[in-house]
């Protein structure tokens, strides 16, 4: 019934493969930034003092309960009416790192409340800064703990980064769009859009739980 | 065997329902019908100022409105507008709910083979907009510039034809984004369609914008049935008339500030 042919989607692979290699860019980014983003944010919120505690709360709160899309027209529509232009692809990380901070905020604080208190008190016992017992007694295994929920948030961002099109980032969604727009072959072009996305997704998880215990925390 | 069969009696259903939903053949009647009942309904826009918007007193008013009246005028027949949008203008005429389609529409094969067209009645152009600031005489003045439009969009297959090297084109999801990302500055040149830039313009004052550079001239044309030869001859009569009178050069110069030009017959 329907013809499909994804020759015409497939010519067009440069702009795909350089969507891809964006999107990939952004996440990167957003991702190192974002959870150390996080991570300051979660210290914050246990440990900061109580201005910090109620300014980092409402950073949370404000981003976990407003879509991507207007955080990111805020940021590059709206930020231009007091005077600040940012070129489309810093909106895109902007906005991605702030969300993904506010979130991973969220998930390390669940990683470090759970921390035994032995544990602490055994680290103070041995005379160690208050920094060094965050930094090296409770943080390492916090994440060890969240790791798999953290790495889930860095793919939701990175799939939520399809959105960025719409300020005009090259990423894939961007092409694929702009593909299906030249050549109306819309199932074939989102077909393999898709196809790309899923395998990105895939391979980003399964390097951030190899990375994770070699890099981030220690084994 | 059983689903071929079946899917043979589907198409076969399909088909039937398509032809009974089909716009039946009407006879070549409709200008006696208009003459009959001193009444013609005419398709205007109303989102696309300076051809047709609604104006501070609510009423429709722009220049697709002002030929809308004049060929009601010279029928000597009431007018009676409809609001459409680009979307749905031509299902108006194929299913009669409109007599005329006035409404900023471009000739292109596909429109022709299910409606007919009156001769151009108006110019309509796509364009690049930006800042009196900003010179730009020439493509090879845009090098260097960013220039937003809409993906898809005649603009964006144009500015591809003539753009230099080194032009940075910013594809937006929509009209609407194409010229919020001008009017934040993120953009510093648009492509649009002078209809959109003329609503932008009466808008946004303060962004003091002007036409820079002709992308593609797509002159507007009144769209008629399918067939009604009749009502499609009498009104090229009134139209070549009007432009012989130099009426319809005046409503040019009201609306769109600038003399109709040639256009096409």
């Amino acid at each position: 019934m329907i013809a499909l042919d994804f020759a015409p989607v497939l010519a067009e692979w440069p702009l795909l493969a350089k969507g891809a290699a964006v999107t990939l860019a952004l996440t990167a980014v957003s991702a190192s930034v974002g959870v150390v983003l996080g991570v300051a944010c979660a210290w914050a919120r246990l440990h900061g003092a109580p201005w910090l505690k109620a300014i980092v709360g409402s950073y949370v709160e404000l981003i976990r309960n407003t879509p991507f899309i207007v955080q990111l027209f805020f940021i590059y529509f709206g930020l231009p009416g007091i005077g600040v232009r940012l070129s489309n692809e810093t909106a895109s990380v902007l906005a991605m790192v702030i969300n993904l901070g506010a979130y991973a905020a969220e998930i390390v604080r669940a990683g470090i409340a759970t921390t035994p208190r032995g544990q602490i008190e055994a680290a103070q016992s041995l005379a160690l800064s208050e920094l060094q017992v965050f930094t090296r007694v409770v943080l390492p295994p916090s994440l060890q703990r969240v790791w798999p929920a953290l790495v889930s948030q860095i793919i939701i961002v990175m799939l939520g980064s399809a959105v960025c099109g719409q300020i005009s980032t090259n990423e894939l969604s961007y092409a694929v769009n702009l593909i299906h727009s030249r050549n109306f072959r819309a199932f074939e072009a989102t077909f393999v859009g898709t196809g790309i996305y899923l395998v990105m997704a895939i391979a980003l998880r399964h390097l951030l739980n190899w990375a994770g215990p070699r890099f981030v925390f220690g084994k | 065997m059983i689903a071929t069969t079946h899917r043979r009696a589907l198409l076969r259903a399909t088909a039937a329902l398509c032809a009974a939903l089909a716009v039946p053949a009407f006879a070549q009647s409709a200008l006696d019908d208009i003459l009959a009942k001193k009444v013609i309904t005419v398709a205007i826009p109303t989102d696309s100022a300076p051809y047709g918007y609604v104006g501070t007193d609510l009423q429709p008013q722009g220049l697709d409105v002002d030929v809308a009246n004049l060929i009601g005028a010279k029928l000597g027949v009431k007018v009676e507008l409809v609001p459409v949008t680009s979307a749905n203008r031509i299902p108006y005429l194929q299913t009669r709910k409109a007599d005329l389609v006035i409404s900023t529409l471009g000739k292109n094969p596909e429109r022709e083979k299910v409606i007919d067209f009156t001769i151009a009645y108006s110019p309509f152009f796509q364009a690049i907009f930006g800042p009196k600031s900003l010179m730009v005489k020439t493509p090879a003045d845009l090098a260097g510039k960013t220039v937003g439009v809409t993906r898809g969009a005649m603009e964006d297959q144009e500015v591809g034809k003539i753009a230099p090297p080194g032009v940075d084109i910013k594809r937006f999801e929509d009209m609407n984004g194409t010229v919020s990302a001008y009017a934040a500055g993120q953009v510093q040149l648009m492509g649009v369609g002078a209809s959109v830039a003329g609503n932008f313009v009466a808008k946004n004052p303060q962004v003091s914008t002007e036409f820079k550079l002709l992308l593609k001239d797509s002159p507007n044309y009144i769209g008629v049935a399918k067939g009604e030869d009749k009502l499609r001859l009498k009104v090229n009569e009134i139209i070549a008339a009007a432009k012989a009178s130099g009426e319809l050069n005046k409503l040019a110069l009201k609306w769109l500030g600038r003399p109709l030009g040639e256009l096409p017959s």
